[in-house]
């Protein structure tokens, strides 16, 4: 059953998708910043983390949080490009949001099932570059300036291991539609036992820890946050933000976070599918969205965790670590791959 | 710019050919520097330090510190206040530590009088030293920590320092400024149940002092965020006037615990002094590591081995210290802190003169800082560990 | 010796992650004032109390105070003798004792060398003013105070003193 089925015409279908999308983005930062950045990190560091917002463990908390940077003053820097300073928030949320079209939840359960899904997917993620130079060079701060030009010279190492650890799995799995790869991992066989499907983390486990250390240069997390540094830059390019463009900075990390992983259990735990139920059952496009948000919350886990445990590396470390260990481990990997998937 | 081997008679004006730049292997980009302010605000500046540096790109290519944003007239606060009084002023010169700043001005002043503080009270004030001792170093292990990127260790450097507060607020009534030494000894006497507790405390502090080893000292990224990173010369250092764990890291193995005049009941004790040859930011953390591990187990042996007896010496009640002066330095958390007091034979002195470590610890920095990132100027700011308070008076 | 930096490297990073996943499960120490609160140390230097009926005006604490923020004002009245054909005695009495705690530091000064032990430390802590000109506590209200004071406790072993505060 998809919207098709319904027989509403275009427009509402096209209106009912992007109100989802643009209501999933706010809704996944949150839960994820909640969490994750609110609860787990407090309890790490032996503290409780917000308790009264709401009753019930502060709840409440990034919700009030955004209301209260929705009634904030709107201040732009004297010296700063008005026009592009305005837009540059926009640009980093808009990439977010056009990754989140392709993420399927269920078999029916997606906005756009594109046949190049993967390719498209990476495509739009780096248009967050752009954002954040803009960022950085319209708040006429020259520590916005470092952060930006450090961001932009990580984001861009950083594309590479990605995309190169993803080509195992499109490899392996013989197409980039990502309906295609759920699919091929929910049908296969670990050596002729097919009870819990094959997901591809199991023999591409060296591409998925390329994946998530890639991803969590591109979320700027630590041990990557030098664009952030805090200690340092005191928030980098978005030193300038406040208010309600600060908030969409926020969302656009979180909610980035949330497309990233929402990617990597797609690609590697087998996406919205569960070992015994049929993949292709009607009942999936239900049962899906909350398989994958499952698998999302434990990706993030693992994201958050090393978020919160490790120092960053300098600019110049980050780089040598791209360069010079991540692409060819991921070169040596996608060899790998391409012989045995000949082989057998 | 260099065109590279050109065919001989081949004279070319340079600038004609700028635009081929790109196409050349060899050429210094003509960047200009910018200055940046890490200004009296700023996170990494622990309080209202200014630093202004001379950026290439990433690079600093020189550096200037610049102080007294925090200046509070300590040495001209002293001279119309009485011997009670000024202890309780220099409590605040370097917060983190507080009791240890007292520990040399009213040694110097007991000097002066002839009277020396009974053995109790001197076991006393050294597991007060040692426990500021810990309490300052716990929490530079938590936030340099931070200043390299890891939020975490901060938050234990924070619980960690509870521990020790709560120990010296049960013991002299106040968490940061104890002011609990007097001429001639202490105030009173530790209540009921206090040793019992912070031998407690102290097996907390060992335990966690093994967390911060796992989760800072060990992890590669910190190793490499700061090993080779910062390093000071033994010599240099010494000229200086470098003093404490930044000294001991470099290899120089001084302690005025044990070196200088001895003061309090160091030489009772079985303990060690622990240095490092290499003279980093690593080397630097991780000596007040062991220092703290030290100081814990120091403590331990003060409390097993603490004499009965009376607190306070028979001194008069109205003190006068007689005409005299006199210099008395110790070995504080930070460094060597010293006070040169002049007196006239009044109720209060006539001159003090404060000698803290932290101006001499910073004042290294602008070579220090020649050459390196962004990122390595905070690390070696935070390395170094000073206080505002200690540097500005 | 590679494979040995190398596990070295590994076993670093994941000794850190093993810390913090440990203190995850840990309790939290967080005390959630104001629903908890934490008691603090008998000895804790919260407020100052004044038991007017020992205070001889005298004026050491208002001198000694190294911030003066002690306002004494007293005076003197005559008394009947307390024998028959004595001489009359004389008496001060205060007319104010207030101690400004916008300026007061809690070292602790006053109470010490007060001879007629009329100044006494209370661990009391919240007393906070939203108008800080709320911060000068008058004769009435340090003597509110009075009933705080914990009783002196033991001191520990080896003591020789026997514990005044």
């Amino acid at each position: 059953m998809t919207l098709a089925d319904l027989d509403i015409g275009w427009g509402w279908t096209l209106a009912i998708k992007t109100v989802i999308v643009m209501g999933l983005i706010p809704a996944g930062a949150l839960v994820l910043g909640y969490t994750f950045l609110l609860k787990m990190m407090s309890h790490m560091q032996s503290r409780l983390g917000p308790m009264d917002p709401g009753g019930f463990h502060g709840w409440f908390q990034l919700i009030g949080d955004g209301i209260k940077f929705m009634q904030k003053e709107d201040i732009i820097p004297a010296g700063a490009d008005k026009r592009v300073f305005k837009m540059a928030p926009a640009v980093v949320v808009l990439s977010t949001f056009l990754m989140f079209v392709v993420l399927p939840g269920g078999p029916d359960f997606v906005v756009a099932n594109l046949d190049v899904g993967v390719f498209y997917a990476l495509a739009v993620s780096s248009l967050s570059v752009i954002g954040v130079l803009m960022a950085g060079w319209a708040s006429s701060n020259k520590y916005a300036l470092l952060g930006s030009l450090r961001a932009a010279a990580q984001l861009i190492a950083y594309e590479l291991p990605l995309v190169l650890a993803v080509i195992g799995v499109v490899i392996q799995a013989g197409t980039m539609n990502l309906h295609g790869i759920v699919m091929q991992q929910a049908d296969g066989e670990i050596f002729g036992w097919g009870g819990l499907g094959n997901p591809f983390i199991l023999t591409q486990f060296v591409g998925f820890a390329l994946f998530m250390v890639a991803a969590q240069a591109e979320l700027s997390q630590p041990p990557f946050d030098m664009p952030v540094a805090e200690s340092e830059l005191v928030a980098g390019y978005m030193v300038e933000y406040t208010g309600f463009r600060f908030l969409f900075f926020f969302i656009g990390e979180f909610g980035t976070a949330f497309v990233y992983a929402g990617l990597a259990a797609t690609l590697f735990l087998g996406g919205w599918s569960v070992p015994f139920i049929d993949a292709d059952d009607d009942i999936m496009n239900f049962l899906g969205p909350g398989v994958l948000f499952v698998k999302i919350m434990l990706v993030a886990f693992l994201m958050f965790w090393a978020r919160f445990t490790y120092p960053r590396l300098r600019e110049d470390q980050l780089q040598a670590l791209a360069w010079k260990w991540l692409i060819p481990i991921s070169l040596v990997n996608i060899l790998a791959t391409g012989a045995l998937k000949v082989a057998f | 710019m260099t065109l590279g081997t050109r065919p001989a008679g081949f004279d070319v004006d340079p600038s004609l050919y700028r635009h081929l730049a790109d196409a050349q292997v060899n050429v210094e980009l003509d960047t200009g520097d910018m200055i940046l302010n890490l200004g009296p605000q700023h996170p990494a500046t622990h309080g209202t330090l200014r630093l202004v540096v001379r950026l290439d790109g990433e690079r600093v290519v020189a550096s200037d510190v610049v102080i007294g944003y925090m200046h509070r007239g300590y040495e001209k606060l002293t001279e119309f206040r009485t011997y009670p009084q000024i202890t309780t002023l220099i409590n605040r010169i370097d917060w983190l530590s507080s009791f240890a700043n007292e520990v040399p001005f009213i040694h110097a002043a007991e000097q002066l009088m002839g009277v020396e503080a009974p053995p109790r009270a001197l076991y006393i004030r050294t597991v007060l030293t040692e426990l500021s001792r810990i309490a300052t170093f716990v929490l530079f292990l938590g936030e340099m920590g931070l200043q390299v990127g890891a939020i975490t260790p901060a938050f234990y450097g924070f619980r960690d320092r509870e521990y020790v507060l709560n120990a010296i607020e049960a013991a002299t009534g106040g968490r940061f400024h104890p002011n609990f030494n007097r001429i001639g000894g202490i105030l009173t006497d530790l209540p009921w149940g206090w040793i019992a507790e912070t031998r407690e405390s102290m097996r907390k502090i060992l335990k966690s002092c093994d967390d911060f080893e796992d989760l800072v000292v060990a992890n590669p990224i910190f190793q490499q965020r700061t090993r080779s990173i910062g390093i000071i010369p033994a010599e240099l250092g010494a000229a200086y006037g470098v003093s404490g764990s930044n000294l001991r890291a470099s290899g120089v193995d001084w302690d005025l615990r044990r070196d200088g005049k001895p003061y309090l009941a160091y030489n009772d004790l079985d303990w060690k002094v622990w240095t490092h040859p290499d003279g980093d930011s690593f080397a630097r953390y991780w000596v007040r590591l062991q220092e703290t591990r030290e100081s814990a187990r120091m403590v331990l042996q003060l409390l097993d081995n603490l004499p009965a007896g009376p607190v306070m010496a028979k001194v008069p009640r109205i003190i006068k210290v007689p005409e005299g002066e006199v210099w008395v330095n110790t070995e504080n958390p930070l460094g060597e802190m010293g006070y040169y007091v002049v007196s006239k034979g009044a109720t209060g002195p006539f001159r003090v003169k404060i000698r803290t470590a932290s101006l001499s610890n910073v004042s290294i920095a602008p070579w220090l800082l020649r050459g390196v990132y962004v990122p390595d100027v905070i690390t070696v700011l935070a390395s170094l560990y000073f206080i505002l308070g200690d540097i500005d008076k | 010796m590679v494979m040995d930096a190398a596990s070295k490297q590994v076993k670093g990073m994941l000794g850190g992650l093993g810390v913090t996943l440990k203190t995850m499960f840990r309790p939290a120490v967080t005390v959630q004032y104001p629903h908890e609160k934490e008691a603090p140390a008998p000895r804790a230097r919260g407020v100052i109390a004044l038991l007017e009926e020992n205070c001889t005006v005298c004026m050491l604490c208002a001198r000694s105070c190294p911030d003066w923020c002690i306002y004494i004002e007293g005076h003197k009245e005559k008394r009947p003798p307390r024998r028959e054909g004595g001489r009359e005695r004389t008496v001060s009495v205060l007319d104010r004792f207030d101690i400004d705690y916008a300026l007061c530091m809690y070292c602790g000064i006053c109470v010490e060398v007060c001879p007629f032990d009329a100044l006494h430390w209370s661990p009391e802590y919240e007393y906070s003013e939203p108008s800080i000109a709320n911060l000068l506590h008058d004769m009435e209200k340090l003597g509110e105070w009075e009933a705080t004071v914990p009783d002196p406790e033991p001191l520990e072993q080896g003591a020789e003193v026997k514990g005044k505060k």
